[in-house]
């Protein structure tokens, strides 16, 4: 049941994106479009999980016996970033379709401070491994839920009537915030 | 201190160890111009171009896959520089720019009418969109307020966007924008590869045409002046408009709706004006090549179908070679039909066209005996097309078939344009009704025969040749009995000296098709002559071919290959044109050299050739609007000036001459700019209610309503 609360907790009460204000560069900038922002969710669901493995294992195996945990944010980085270019390196050579696809969205995860966010609040919360695969899975699909949730607002809004001076990032933001205090709403349903 | 320093370093030396591992393990062998063309792009990941990033651009404009010119943000220097980079020369390639099919005309007064949000996507979603024209544009501006270059306006009378060439970058914002697929990205490869489609507002000339040519827009073109544009666009599915201009039989007019109440429009004559009006200018209009994309295709076959080939296959940036067996190119036009309505110079003028654009011709080699298809597949050739014609003469069996005096047509007329000698006689007889058989007729007074009949087993109706041919021949001295059928040929000492005929009546056939032929008895008579021109048929020659590569053949006597593709049974060979489709007409063997064309290309830049949805085979069944309201008849100016008949004779002087720059304007100006359901009233008193009737999509064409009106 922990796991279950666990998992609604990181997906709505505390949407990394919508309550946490994490990642809100490629949320902004890749959501004017359904399809790529399903492209970016899947990257990033894949990665944030790929990376909160290899980072749990750091932390536990490497950083925790050595008393090192204040080196976590470095070492993090370090793994996320060569890690996205571990799988830049093999999609490209053994599935150009889905490299081609996922094209410049790929570089951007580096910089997705969602992915660095999750696997630093999986050493926050000291989480077991089998925890820590539910609440990362469960972040990166909530990220996703945000972004296509967004992505299909943006859409609509560009057949709205909306004063030229709105227009554009202006009432995405404005959206962004009322979608906000929409997942704001799921607050006490677990922590 | 050293224990955090020796395990970051650690982890970064295992990553690095690990990326460099996964680096070697995976290594992709990249093409350094890619990273090259990459640093020439601004860098902006924008997606206008359709691609992922700017990586994706660069990697797929070195494959050949994008054009040099498709950033949209980087401009023509970008491309320029791009260009230089790789060796292509981007002088000639044509940007893509947006542009709408729908032209207006009536259409124009059907702007949508909707009070919710003023964007046709949502018109599209709450109401489908459907108003009284199904392709037509909702014009609530979507594509307007889409695109960021200022390059569309709404014009105030028509309410459909308006494009401006010199601002749009093709970017492609207003086609995702158009909820109704009406405006496309349109460049010159687009153009030569499209195919007219069921989901087009096409007009029925349109349909009609076998090359597809957007004859509503050329007509559009030459009413403004503007004779060059009409004669490109003419250009866009027809390499050979001189040629063309003067011996296509005009099916585009049969379907005219100002056939409903008036005259049709003389559309070839128009054709022929603005074609004439450059060659007399002396100077050719360029057009644009496309980068070179490396591939090298064989033309076998001079005639219309392989020239109109090579034309778009080098247009689309291949190398094009074509190997052709007579003398000169220009194939049945060249060796079939008379000068006096197609000179040697005036098919110059279309073939030199075509050469100038960068193709190598080879004449006087057979395939089959000089060379075969394996022989140019081992010189390098990636895809061949095979356009050889029917220069097969087909004969009837009869009696005494092998007398001399006895020609097939093609036999005889070719000898007008060759070394060979010409078929003397004074007494004449053509069998056959079709232009081939004019043809054989007329050119045989001109060349001093004393009488020509000409015998043909149908009825008249059932002729096959343009019904002023017939009336010229008839004009010109050439004596018609229809209901007459062959029986025999009779000779003395081998040599031709009459031919015994017998007069028929027909009979309908219970399975359709032709009707039946019942032999009247005791009508045989005999016919003195010393030349019978046996003008029933032609065939393509392919034992040669057959015997050398195995090529498949038909039943007929064609080469088999896919309808579709027109591929043939062995890959990478292609074929077209009369070869494959029997005797046609020159028009039909130019669209199907510009389809070869467009599989040739997919073929060898992709390795498959995809299918056109919907592709427009039949009429489209709305097209039938059968009465024009507010139409005011007027009867056509264009009546092209011929020399008399007495001046005719001895000579092959052409018969008919090309119409005047004020009949063209005028006839172009009879044009009702059709689409399938509409035609343009647009000079209508505003006082006047517009009515059509029998359209499918009543109710529909109610406009200018009278309440708009002030009193």
């Amino acid at each position: 049941m922990d796991l279950f609360y666990l998992a609604i907790s990181a997906t709505f009460v505390n949407n990394i994106l919508l309550a946490q204000y994490l990642g809100n560069c490629p949320f902004l900038g890749v959501s004017k479009r359904i399809e790529t922002a399903a492209g970016m969710a899947a990257a990033i669901i894949f990665v944030t999980i790929l990376s909160a493995v290899f980072t749990w294992a750091v932390l536990v195996y490497m950083l925790r016996p050595y008393g090192l945990e204040f080196l976590q944010t470095l070492t993090f980085i370090l793994i996320i970033a060569s890690l996205v270019q571990f799988v830049e390196i093999i999609l490209k050579k053994k599935s150009k379709v889905l490299y081609d696809a996922l094209g410049v969205y790929l570089a951007l995860i580096t910089t997705n401070c969602a992915v660095l966010g999750v696997v630093l609040l999986v050493a926050r919360k000291e989480l077991a491994f089998i925890e820590m695969l539910v609440f990362s899975s469960t972040s990166a699909v909530g990220y996703a839920l945000a972004l296509l949730l967004f992505a299909g607002h943006r859409e609509r809004l560009q057949i709205s009537a909306i004063p030229r001076s709105m227009q554009g990032t202006a009432i995405a933001l404005v959206t962004a915030g009322i979608m906000s205090l929409a997942f704001i709403g799921f607050r006490g349903m677990a922590n | 201190m050293i224990t955090p320093i020796v395990l970051l370093t650690s982890i970064g030396f295992v990553a690095a160890v690990i990326l460099g591992i996964a680096g070697r393990l995976f290594y992709v062998d990249e093409d350094p111009r890619i990273e090259a063309v990459a640093n020439l792009l601004p860098g902006a990941n924008c997606g206008g171009c359709g691609q992922a990033g700017c990586n994706a651009t660069a990697e797929a404009i070195v494959q050949r896959r994008l054009e040099v010119n498709v950033c949209v943000v980087g401009g023509t220097e970008t491309a320029e520089a791009i260009g230089t980079l790789l060796g292509y020369d981007v002088t000639g390639s044509e940007p893509k720019l947006a542009c709408s099919t729908c032209e207006g005309g009536y259409r124009a007064a059907r702007k949508y009418h909707y009070s919710g949000l003023q964007d046709c996507r949502a018109a599209l979603q709450l109401y489908h969109g459907f108003i009284r024209c199904e392709n037509g544009c909702l014009g609530l501006g979507s594509c307007f307020k889409a695109c960021k270059f200022s390059a569309i306006r709404m014009d105030n009378v028509s309410g459909l966007p308006v494009f401006d060439p010199d601002r749009c970058v093709g970017c492609g914002s207003c086609i995702e924008a158009c909820p109704k697929g009406i405006i496309s990205l349109v460049g010159e490869k687009t153009k030569i590869l499209h195919w007219n489609q069921y989901t087009q507002c096409l007009s029925p000339c349109r349909q009609r045409c076998p090359a597809q040519i957007n004859i509503p827009k050329y007509l559009a073109h030459a009413r403004r002046g503007e004779y060059g544009a009409a004669l490109m666009t003419i250009k866009d599915n027809n390499p050979l408009p001189v040629a063309t201009g003067r011996v296509c039989p005009e099916l585009c007019a049969t379907e005219c709706r100002r056939t409903i109440n008036d005259d049709p429009l003389a559309i070839n004559p128009v054709k022929r004006f603005v074609s004439d009006w450059e060659r007399s200018s002396g100077k050719r209009i360029p057009v644009s090549v496309a980068a070179d994309t490396g591939y090298k295709i064989a033309v076998v076959g001079g005639g219309p179908s392989g020239l109109s080939a090579a034309y778009y296959l080098r247009r689309l940036g291949h190398q094009v070679e074509i190997f052709e067996k007579m003398p000169k190119l220009g194939g049945m036009p060249r060796y079939g039909i008379p000068d006096y309505r197609l000179s040697d110079e005036q098919l110059d003028w279309d073939i030199e066209g075509i050469l100038e654009l960068g193709i190598t011709a080879h004449t006087n080699v057979t395939l089959g005996k000089d060379f075969t298809i394996q022989f140019l597949r081992n010189n390098g050739f990636d895809a061949v097309y095979l356009a050889i014609g029917a220069w097969f003469g087909r004969m009837i069996p009869l009696e005494g078939k092998e007398l001399t005096g006895i020609y097939s047509g093609i036999d005889y007329l070719r000898r007008f344009h060759t070394d060979e000698e010409i078929i003397q006689g004074k007494r004449f007889v053509v069998i056959g009704a079709g232009n081939v058989a004019m043809d054989c007729a007329r050119s045989a007074l001109r060349a001093g025969a004393s009488s020509v009949l000409l015998i043909f087993r149908f009825s008249r109706d059932l002729m096959e040749a343009n019904a002023h041919e017939i009336t010229d021949a008839e004009n010109e001295g050439v004596i018609m009995r229809c209901l007459v059928s062959p029986v025999r040929f009779i000779g003395e000492n081998g040599r031709l000296t009459g031919i015994e005929v017998q007069e028929v009546t027909l009979r309908h056939s219970p399975t359709g098709g032709l009707p039946e032929v019942i032999p009247v008895e005791g009508s045989n008579e005999i016919v003195d002559c010393d030349v019978v021109i046996q003008a029933v048929g032609q065939a393509a020659d392919l034992n040669d071919i057959i015997a050398a590569d195995g090529l498949a053949k038909t039943r007929y006597s064609t080469i088999d290959a896919d309808e579709d593709t027109l591929q043939t049974s062995l890959p990478g060979v292609f074929a077209g044109g009369d070869c494959y489709s029997g005797p046609r007409l020159m028009v039909e063997a130019i669209a199907a050299g510009r389809y070869a064309a467009r599989s040739i290309h997919y073929y060898v830049t992709t390795g498959a050739i995809p299918p056109i949805e919907y592709r427009q085979r039949e009429m489209m069944a709305p097209a039938m609007i059968d009465s024009l309201v507010n139409v005011i008849p007027t009867p056509t100016s264009a009546i092209k000036p011929v020399i008399p008949v007495e001046d005719r004779m001895g000579t092959f002087r052409e018969v008919e001459g090309t119409i005047t720059e004020q009949q063209c304007q005028q006839e172009a100006n009879r044009c009702l700019n059709c689409g399938i359901y509409c035609y343009d009233q647009d000079d209508l008193p505003r006082d006047q209610t517009r009515i059509a009737r029998s359209c499918p999509n009543e109710p529909h064409i109610v406009e200018k309503e009278e309440m708009a009106l002030p009193n």
